[in-house]
């Protein structure tokens, strides 16, 4: 096949292949810290500052295979 | 039921409006460009918007304070105040997650970096940013025409609506064939180079931002615990001095991941924060290419919030680490010597 092809395809595997372990991961996430505010809703603004800071850490799993992705498009 | 749709109707004449001011097919490029060589340095763009803004953070700062105080009133009001709760609230959310004596200490880097970031972020949302800048004949990108306009001596070079876009890049030779129609009369041939492009998009910015990051939390590391007792959570030979070699040959491979994971940490800062800001300006460009007016206004409103939370983590996990470098490595042992 064309070089060119194969980086096409390649960019859509590797961004997609990415995000399922980052959505899985901001899912769980996102479900535990939902039930920890549900139980003791007085530690609101400490969880969720957490469970943003664990999301960020998730959701750059993903953002590597978006940069792998465009560099494979792009150039 | 009226309300639904009059908001319907709204967005329907916006969306007819912005497709008669669509914006042209995006040409991405990864690495930042170069537009000038003043003294033979080669100046980037995302280098002159990074100090654009230093240049407005030292204003507001300026005018919040007066840098020796001059200007600061015992009842705040105005950017002074408004200043005062974004540091304050800075402290409270270091002093909140490293205790009072060391987040003093880390305070003005952890503080620097989250202003920068965010001042970074929001500013590539103003128009002009990637879309004004000169234009040349230059190795990458497509050549495209640009539609010449001359305001008595003032020339410049116009994409309208409409015009014929910039054929899609080949990677063979076809390319090294001469450009093949000649240029329409009244147009230029050229590519777009961005005067100003958000500094957060260059790899360059976010990899001097986790150095930085990175040899502050060593630093504060071996200046809280010593030089020996800090190189000992790398090079972990306790164990085999005392004697238990399983367990020492154990120990040596922690050792050797906590180092590996010290560099993982300086590529994981560079590539979440620059794939981020990439990412978020290539999805602008490309959502306001296909839906023009309409659908730009989320993402608008995702950009904000993204530009926030990054600003925020970086700034969060600098901390974070440094919280843990500085914590004594003997409450580990304690630890540790108590589940044998």
């Amino acid at each position: 096949m064309e070089p060119q092809a194969v980086k096409l395809l390649a960019a859509g595997i590797s961004m997609g292949l990415g995000a399922i372990g980052p959505g899985i991961g901001i899912g769980l996430l996102a479900g535990k810290a939902l039930e920890a505010i549900g139980r003791n809703p007085e530690a609101r603004n400490y969880i969720t500052t957490n469970m943003i800071l664990a999301i960020a850490f998730a959701e750059a799993i993903g953002i590597y295979a978006l940069v792998i992705a465009i560099i494979l498009i792009f150039t | 039921m009226i309300k639904v749709l009059g908001i319907v109707v709204v967005v329907a004449i916006l969306a007819a409006a912005g497709y008669q001011v669509r914006s042209p097919r995006p040409e991405v490029i990864v690495p930042a460009e170069i537009i000038a060589h003043p003294f033979g340095f080669p100046l980037s763009n995302t280098f002159i918007t990074a100090w654009i803004t230093i240049a407005v953070l030292l204003t507001l700062f300026y005018f919040a304070t007066g840098f020796n105080g001059s200007r600061m009133k015992l009842i705040p009001s105005g950017i002074q105040n408004f200043m005062e709760a974004a540091v304050g609230g800075l402290l409270d959310f270091v002093v909140g997650i490293a205790g009072e004596h060391n987040g003093r200490k880390f305070f003005p880097l952890v503080a620097t970096i989250f202003l920068f970031i965010i001042t970074n972020a929001w500013l590539g949302l103003l128009p002009g940013f990637g879309t004004i800048g000169p234009v040349s004949n230059v190795e990458h990108g497509n050549p495209r025409d640009f539609k010449e306009v001359n305001l008595g001596g003032l020339k410049l070079a116009l994409i309208l609506p409409g015009m014929p876009q910039p054929e899609a890049a080949k990677d063979d030779d076809s390319a090294v064939v001469a450009h093949p129609a000649k240029t329409p009369e009244g147009m230029i041939n050229g590519v777009l180079v961005p005067a100003l492009r958000p500094a957060n998009t260059d790899l360059n910015t976010t990899l001097g931002l986790a150095l930085i990051a990175m040899l502050f939390i060593q630093f504060w590391g071996i200046q809280a615990n010593g030089p020996f007792s800090y190189g000992g959570r790398f090079l972990r030979v306790g164990e085999i001095f005392k004697g238990r070699i399983g367990f020492g040959l154990l120990d040596l491979y922690v050792g050797l991941l906590e180092t590996i994971g010290e560099f993982a940490k300086i590529i994981s800062f560079t590539f979440r924060l620059f794939g981020n800001m990439f990412a978020g300006e290539v999805l602008l460009l490309f959502i306001a290419w296909l839906v023009p007016f309409v659908g730009v206004l989320p993402f608008m409103g995702l950009e904000l919030f993204v530009g926030f939370v990054q600003a925020l983590v970086f700034a969060g996990l600098t901390l974070v680490f440094s919280t843990m470098a500085v914590a004594s490595h003997g409450e580990e042992h304690a630890e540790h010597a108590e589940s044998h």
